[in-house]
This record gives structure tokens, C-alpha cells and sequence, in this order.
């Protein structure tokens, strides 16, 4: 009864303005990044110091980007890896 | 020494011109000294939403050329001591005048006058940098649509990288209505996806056309809510702290069952 009024009255949730702040969300997570090219590289040698404490990995060759679809943007990272280090040297 | 405040959107026809000139209006009412500069140079407007339209002689363009002197370029409105304005040239593009000559402009103006408050063109291009190049301060104007607030998400990033902190916000064209039924971005939307300080929310509001076609403003119209809606700026631009307006309708029986089953 009470969902009946929700929708009658006009509080439901499929208005078209969460349509828009969903999109907006995700045009941003682009915007943002393109606007400042900075960004996906400074990442990209941060990922790199923090993952050489475990593997060797290949510089040259990691790739970073985002990636998205309808429903929301990732984060992909292609890293290879060239050699494990051996669990003690971590400490 | 006055404040220099840009007002800018990114996108067109959201409503720069018309706040520049309420907020200019709005704080001569208070007795400040203000220039409203227009720097849509190519597309004059603010003379023609000001009413100031018959009483041009020089431009920003012939002060930036040294054609005439700054004082000889005013117009001094005579409705509301205080109010001046700098008109944009016609016949001129936007890259008659370069950001150095602004940044003098604005220099000179503000040992004048208490505020000069910046009327910036759309888009991102020369117009856009021309306009920021001699502010200290900026708002940011928007209305609750996709595009218009991506556009204000990009203008925040230029105006940060061009070490104009801390921007604020001004929601223009705000709908209660399609609000309440979930079919525009509320208020703490717009703040959740901008996260920039908001200066205020205007009303979509049939009386900012009205006075806008007699060269008027708004501001000083008593009984309209946008009207009060850009007094309540004036004064937080004046350092008050004014609490926003309700802009919810107070009647209707929609609005009051509403409130009977808790749905706000
Ligand atoms: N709050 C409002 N309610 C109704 N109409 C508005 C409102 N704000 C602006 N307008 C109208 O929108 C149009 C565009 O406004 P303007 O200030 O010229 O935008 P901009 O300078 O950003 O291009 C004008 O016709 C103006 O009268
Ligand atoms: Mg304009």
C-alpha cells in the first residue's frame, strides 16, 4: 500500500534524474581522467613501485586504462610479470 | 582594494549574464561600488539585460587598445548608485583583447570599486581565459542537467589548474516540482557529484524573463522567489551567512499528502 502511494505521490526510484546522475557518474570518471593526462601515468609509476616490492615486472610493457560499459568504468591493468621475488626477501 | 569575481559556466544559456547582473544590482543595492564587466566580446548581452543598451560610447575593446580611457568607457546606471558597467565590444572577437590587458584591466578597476564582477562567454577557448586571466575569486554557474553540470565539472578543473580556488556553485533554473517526483538532480545530488561550496539555488522563475525583457532585474523585484533567492546571494557574497530558502511550494494537496505518509 505504502509502495502504491511511493508511486502515486512520486518518490520512487526510477525517476529520470537517477538516470542522469548515473550517467553524469560515469562520464565523469572519464572527463576527469582525459582532462588531466597526468593522472593515468603518475598511477601507472606508483602501481609500479608498490608491485616491484613483490615481482619483477616488465615497465615497458604494463599497460593502464580504463575501461567501461554500460554499467560502470574499471580500472585495467596489464602488468607482466618477469619473476617472482622469494617470500623472505619481503620482509 | 575590491574583489574581482568571474562568473562562468562552461556551457551557454544558464544563466551567466543574468546573475552577473543580479548580483551587480544586488550588491549597489547594499551601497558597494561595483563594474560589471561584459567580456563576451563578439555577443554583447549584458547591456541589453541591464537596460544599459542605448547608452554605449566605448567598449572593453577601445580601453584594452588605449582608444579611451577606462572612466570614459563606464556606464553609470542611474536606477541604483554604484552599479557601472564595462560593455563587451560588438563588432570584435574574442581575441581582440589578450589575458595581460584583462589582468590590467581588472588591476585598475578594483582601486575603483569594491567588486568587479566578470561576465565570462561560454566555452573553454580564449573568451574563457580572457575572462579568468584578472579574477581572484569565481562562481560557477549551473542548471540541473547532464550537460550543463559535466560542462561545470570541466570549467572547476581549468579554474583549479588556473590557481582560482575554492570556486563556488550557484544551481540556477531549479525546478521543486520535477525534483519532488524524481525527474531533476536535487540539491544534495548536484553537491554530491561537484563537491564544490554552493552559493545559492535559484528558482526557474517566469519574472527572471519578465524583467529581463523590460532591463530590469530580478533582484529587485520584492515578491519573486528568484528575486529573493539572488538577495540571499548578495549577502553571502557580503560575508553573511544566510540559510537557503525553502523552495519547496507550501501548499497543495499533493505537497500535504505527501507529508501524511512520510515521504517528505
Ligand atoms: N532562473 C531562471 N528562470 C527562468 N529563466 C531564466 C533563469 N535564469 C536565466 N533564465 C533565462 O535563460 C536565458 C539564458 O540566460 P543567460 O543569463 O543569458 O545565460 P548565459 O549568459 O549563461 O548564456 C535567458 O533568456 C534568461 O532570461
Ligand atoms: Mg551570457
Amino acid at each position: 500500500m505504502l509502495e502504491f502511494l511511493s508511486r502515486v505521490f512520486g518518490r520512487e526510484s526510477t525517476g529520470s534524474k537517477n538516470v542522469a546522475k548515473e550517467r553524469l557518474r560515469l562520464v565523469l570518471v572519464h572527463d576527469r581522467a582525459n582532462v588531466s593526462p597526468d593522472l593515468l601515468s603518475s598511477l601507472k609509476n606508483d602501481l609500479i613501485k608498490v608491485i616491484s616490492n613483490y615481482m619483477e615486472i616488465d615497465e615497458q610493457a604494463l599497460e593502464v586504462s580504463l575501461d567501461s560499459n554500460d554499467q560502470q568504468v574499471a580500472l585495467v591493468a596489464n602488468i607482466p610479470v618477469k619473476r617472482m621475488k622469494r617470500a623472505k626477501s619481503l620482509a | 582594494m575590491g574583489e574581482v569575481i568571474v562568473v562562468t559556466s562552461g556551457k551557454g544559456g544558464v544563466g551567466k549574464t543574468t546573475t552577473t547582473a543580479n548580483l551587480g544590482m544586488g550588491l549597489a543595492s547594499h551601497g558597494k561600488k561595483v563594474c560589471l564587466v561584459d567580456a563576451d566580446i563578439g555577443l554583447r548581452n549584458l547591456d541589453v539585460v541591464l537596460g544599459l543598451e542605448n547608452r554605449i560610447v566605448f567598449d572593453i575593446v577601445d580601453v584594452t587598445s588605449g582608444v579611451c580611457r577606462i572612466r570614459q568607457a563606464l556606464i553609470k546606471d542611474k536606477r541604483c548608485e554604484g552599479l557601472h558597467l564595462l560593455p563587451a565590444a560588438q563588432t570584435k572577437d574574442k581575441t581582440a583583447v589578450n589575458p595581460d590587458q584583462m589582468k590590467e584591466l581588472c588591476e585598475e578597476l578594483r582601486k575603483e570599486f569594491d567588486y568587479v564582477i566578470i561576465d565570462c562567454p561560454a566555452g573553454i577557448e580564449q573568451g574563457f581565459k580572457n575572462a579568468i586571466a584578472g579574477a581572484d575569486k569565481a562562481i560557477v554557474v549551473t542548471t540541473p542537467e547532464v550537460s550543463a553540470v559535466r560542462d561545470a565539472d570541466r570549467i572547476i578543473g581549468l579554474l583549479e589548474a588556473a590557481e582560482l580556488r575554492e570556486p563556488k556553485l550557484i544551481i540556477n533554473r531549479y525546478r521543486p516540482k520535477m525534483v519532488n517526483r524524481g525527474d531533476m538532480m536535487s540539491i544534495d545530488d548536484m553537491n554530491e557529484i561537484l563537491a564544490i561550496d554552493l552559493l545559492g539555488v535559484v528558482p526557474e522563475d517566469e519574472q527572471v524573463v519578465v524583467t529581463t525583457n523590460k532591463g530590469e532585474t530580478v533582484v529587485r523585484d520584492e515578491k519573486s522567489q528568484s528575486g529573493q533567492a539572488y538577495r540571499n546571494i548578495t549577502r553571502r557574497i557580503l560575508g553573511e551567512n544566510v540559510p537557503l530558502m525553502n523552495l519547496e511550494e507550501q501548499s497543495g494537496l499533493f505537497s500535504a499528502l505527501r507529508k501524511m505518509i512520510g515521504l517528505k
